[in-house]
C-alpha cells in the first residue's frame, strides 16, 4: 500500500513540470543491522507517470537510489486542470499511485 | 589560511571574548552554582559516558568561568600544574611510528556514548589539523601542522615539545582546544609516541615535499 | 574531487605557503556542492512527510483520554499553533517553567492526553525502525513559524536567567576531551573536517543554523528535532547524555534561540 507521494505539476509555455517526492525505504539489501543480520532489499523497481492516461515518463528504479526518492521531469503538453498520476511498484510487489493536478 | 585571515580571525576572537566578558559583568557566582547543579541534575549515564562527566576538575572550572580567557596569574598557575602532571617515557624515546600515528590521526572515533568500552580511541587529529598534504578533509579549529617536521627539525628537545603538548596541551596553554591526551588516558604512551612521529618524522606525510 | 584539481592544489602546497588558501578555495566549492544540492531538493524536502504525520497526530485524538492536542497552548493561546515556535522557548504560567517546543509538548501530551511521560522520553527521537510522535509533532509545529520572524522574549525574570544560564552552559568545558559547546562553536570560519562549524556567539551564525533546525537528515534518512541535534552535539562531546526536554536543553536552546532573535524562521531545514 505505502505511504503517500507528494506531486506538484505546473504548466507553463507548454511544457508541463513535475515534482515527486515519493516516501520508501529503498533498502539495498547490503546493509547489516548492529549484529550483523542482513537488513532484506526493498526498493521501488518502476516509476510510471501518466497523464490523461497517456504514459509520459516510465523509469527503472534500484539500490543506488536514495531514501524517500525526488523526481523532477518535464513533459510537453499538458493544460491547468488536467490530471497527473504517478505511480510506483517496489521489489515486494507492493505498489502506490498518487494524483495530482496541474496548476498554471 | 593567509596571513590576513589569521588576523581578521584573531582580531573576531579577541573581540568576541571582550564582548562577552562585558556581558557577563562581574561574575555571578550564585547564577553560576545553579547553572552547574542543573548540569549536574540533567546528565545521566549513557554507555561508557557516566554522568560523572559532568564534574570539572579544577582547570575545566577556571576556563568555562573566564570563557578560556583567564587571568595572566592564573594561566600560569593552572599550566604549571598540568606541566608537573605529565608522565615522560621512562625510556626516554619520544618516537614511534609515522604510519600507526597516521591511522591514529585519521580515526576520530573514542569515548562517546555510542563506542564500545573496547573500541580503541582515535588521535581526532584531522579533525581540527591539516596534516598530510594527501588528506584533504581536515578541520581548521587547531593550526596546519603540515611540514611541521620539516620547520622545527628534530631535536631531542623539539620531540619531547611535541609528546608533551599531545600528553597535555594545557600544560602549555591552559585553556587551549585540545583535548589532553595522556592526561586523560584517551591514548597510550606507544600512541602518543607514534603521533610525534607521524608530525616529526622525515618520512612521514607530514613532512613530504 | 577530480584528479587535476587535486594536482594542481599539490604543486601548491608544495612550493608556496599558499597552499592553504587553494584547499580553502576547495573547501567554499564543496558547501557550494551541498547547497546546490540542497536547492535543488528544497521544494522537495522529505521532512514534510514528518510534518504531515505530526499534523494528523495534532488533530486526531489520542493517548488514555482520547483527546487531541488541538487545545495545547503553545505560549500564543490554546490551539494556536501559527507562529508560536519562533516566539519559544517561553515562560509558562500553568507550570512555571521556561519550556521549549518539545518541553512543551510533553506538557499537553501528557496532562491532555494523559500518556505517561515517561512512556514519551524513553525515546523521543525517530529511528531507522521507528518514528517518534513527539518529533513529527515538533517537525508539524515548526512548519507552522516558516517564514515569521525569530522574536524569543527574555522580558520576564525566568527567561532571563534560562538566557544566561544556557550561556553558562554553552561555556561549560568537562568530560575526557575538556570540550564545551563553545570550543567548536565559539569562534567564527572553522570546520571539523570539511564540515563548517557556525559560530554560535555571532548573531549571523546563530541565525542560520537556528533557523534551519529540525531538519530531515538526507544521510539518516530522518527527520530530526531540536533536542535530538542538542543531544547528538552532547554525544559528540563526550558527555553524558542530556535528559530530554530537561532544564539544561532548554536554557541552552533558550540561548540559541535568543541569538538568533530577528531572523525569519525557515525550517524544517534539510541537511546531508
Amino acid at each position: 500500500m505505502g505511504n503517500p507521494m507528494k506531486i506538484r505539476a505546473s504548466v507553463k509555455d507548454g511544457v508541463t513540470e513535475v515534482k515527486v517526492l515519493m516516501q520508501h525505504e529503498m533498502e539495498t539489501g547490503l546493509r547489516k543491522e548492529a549484529d550483523g543480520t542482513l537488513v532484506p532489499a526493498w526498493f521501488i523497481t518502476e516509476v510510471k507517470v501518466q497523464h490523461q492516461g497517456r504514459t509520459v515518463l516510465e523509469a527503472q528504479f534500484g539500490q543506488s537510489i536514495s531514501k524517500n526518492p525526488y523526481l523532477l521531469f518535464h513533459f510537453k503538453g499538458g493544460a491547468a486542470g488536467e490530471k497527473v498520476a504517478v505511480t510506483w511498484v517496489d521489489n515486494k510487489g507492493d505498489t502506490r499511485t498518487d494524483e495530482a493536478t496541474i496548476a498554471a | 589560511m593567509n596571513a590576513k585571515h589569521i588576523i581578521g580571525m584573531v582580531m573576531t576572537v579577541s573581540l568576541a571574548t571582550a564582548s562577552a566578558s562585558v556581558l557577563a559583568g562581574s561574575h555571578d557566582s550564585k547564577l553560576e552554582a545553579k547553572a552547574t547543579a542543573i548540569i549536574k541534575r540533567d546528565f545521566r549515564d549513557k554507555g561508557i559516558a557516566k554522568a560523572d562527566r559532568v564534574n570539572q576538575d579544577a582547570l575545566q572550572a577556571a576556563c568555562s568561568k573566564y570563557e578560556d580567557d583567564v587571568p595572566d596569574k592564573l594561566k600560569a598557575k593552572l599550566e604549571a600544574a598540568q606541566a608537573k602532571e605529565i608522565k615522560w617515557p621512562a625510556d626516554g624515546k619520544y618516537m614511534g611510528d609515522w604510519k600507526a600515528g597516521e591511522k591514529l590521526a585519521q580515526s576520530g572515533r573514542g569515548m562517546t556514548w555510542s563506542d564500545k568500552p573496547e573500541d580503541p580511541a582515535g588521535g581526532n587529529c584531522y579533525n581540527c589539523h591539516q596534516l598530510s598534504a594527501k588528506e584533504i578533509s581536515y578541520g581548521t579549529i587547531g593550526p596546519s601542522l603540515r611540514n611541521y617536521g620539516n620547520k622545527k627539525g628534530m631535536k631531542e628537545e623539539v620531540q619531547r615539545s611535541v609528546y608533551g603538548h599531545i600528553y597535555n596541551a594545557k600544560a602549555y596553554n591552559a585553556c587551549a582546544n585540545m583535548p589532553r591526551f595522556g592526561h586523560m588516558g584517551i591514548l597510550s604512551e606507544a600512541q602518543m609516541k607514534d603521533l610525534v612521529a607521524l608530525l616529526l618524522d622525515p618520512e612521514s606525510p607530514v613532512n613530504a615535499k | 574531487m577530480n584528479t587535476d584539481k587535486l594536482a594542481s592544489m599539490l604543486l601548491v602546497l608544495a612550493f608556496a605557503a599558499s597552499g592553504a588558501v587553494q584547499a580553502e578555495e576547495k573547501a567554499v566549492s564543496d558547501s557550494e556542492k551541498i547547497e546546490q544540492y540542497r536547492e535543488m531538493i528544497s521544494d522537495g524536502n522529505p521532512a514534510d512527510f514528518d510534518e504531515m504525520r505530526g499534523e494528523e497526530l495534532w488533530k486526531k485524538p489520542g493517548g488514555p483520554k482520547q483527546a487531541s492536542l488541538e487545545k495545547c497552548d503553545l505560549g500564543k493561546g490554546a490551539g494556536v499553533v501559527k507562529g508560536a515556535y519562533a516566539e519559544l522557548p517561553r515562560y509558562f504560567k500553568d507550570t512555571r517553567m521556561v519550556q521549549d517546543l518539545e518541553s512543551r509538548l510533553l506538557t499537553c501530551m501528557t496532562t491532555l492526553q494523559g500518556i505517561p511521560e515517561e512512556e514519551i522520553t524513553a525515546k523521543p527521537f525517530a529511528s531507522d525502525k521507528k518514528p517518534s510522535d513527539i518529533s513529527s509533532l515538533a517537525s508539524y509545529v515548526v512548519g507552522q513559524s516558516k517564514g515569521i520572524k525569530m522574536a524569543v522574549s527574555t522580558k520576564h525574570p525566568k527567561e532571563k536567567e534560562a538566557y544566561q544560564i544556557g550561556k553558562l552552559i554553552f561555556n561549560y568545558r568537562a568530560g575526557p576531551y575538556d570540550f564545551a559547546c563553545s570550543t567548536c562553536h565559539g569562534t567564527s570560519g572553522s570546520r571539523i573536517r570539511m564540515q563548517d562549524l557556525p559560530n554560535l556567539n555571532t548573531k549571523e551564525d546563530a541565525q542560520t543554523a537556528y533557523t534551519s533546525w529540525p531538519a530531515y537528515r538526507v544521510s539518516q534518512g530522518l527527520t530530526r528535532s531540536f533536542q535530538w541535534r542538542l543531544n547528538d552535539c552532547f554525544r559528540q562531546q563526550r558527555f553524558p547524555e542530556p535528559k530530554f526536554a530537561s532544564e539544561a536543553t532548554v536554557a541552552l536552546t533558550m540561548f540559541l534561540a535568543v541569538n538568533a532573535n530577528g531572523a525569519e524562521y525557515a525550517g524544517p531545514g534539510l541537511k546531508r
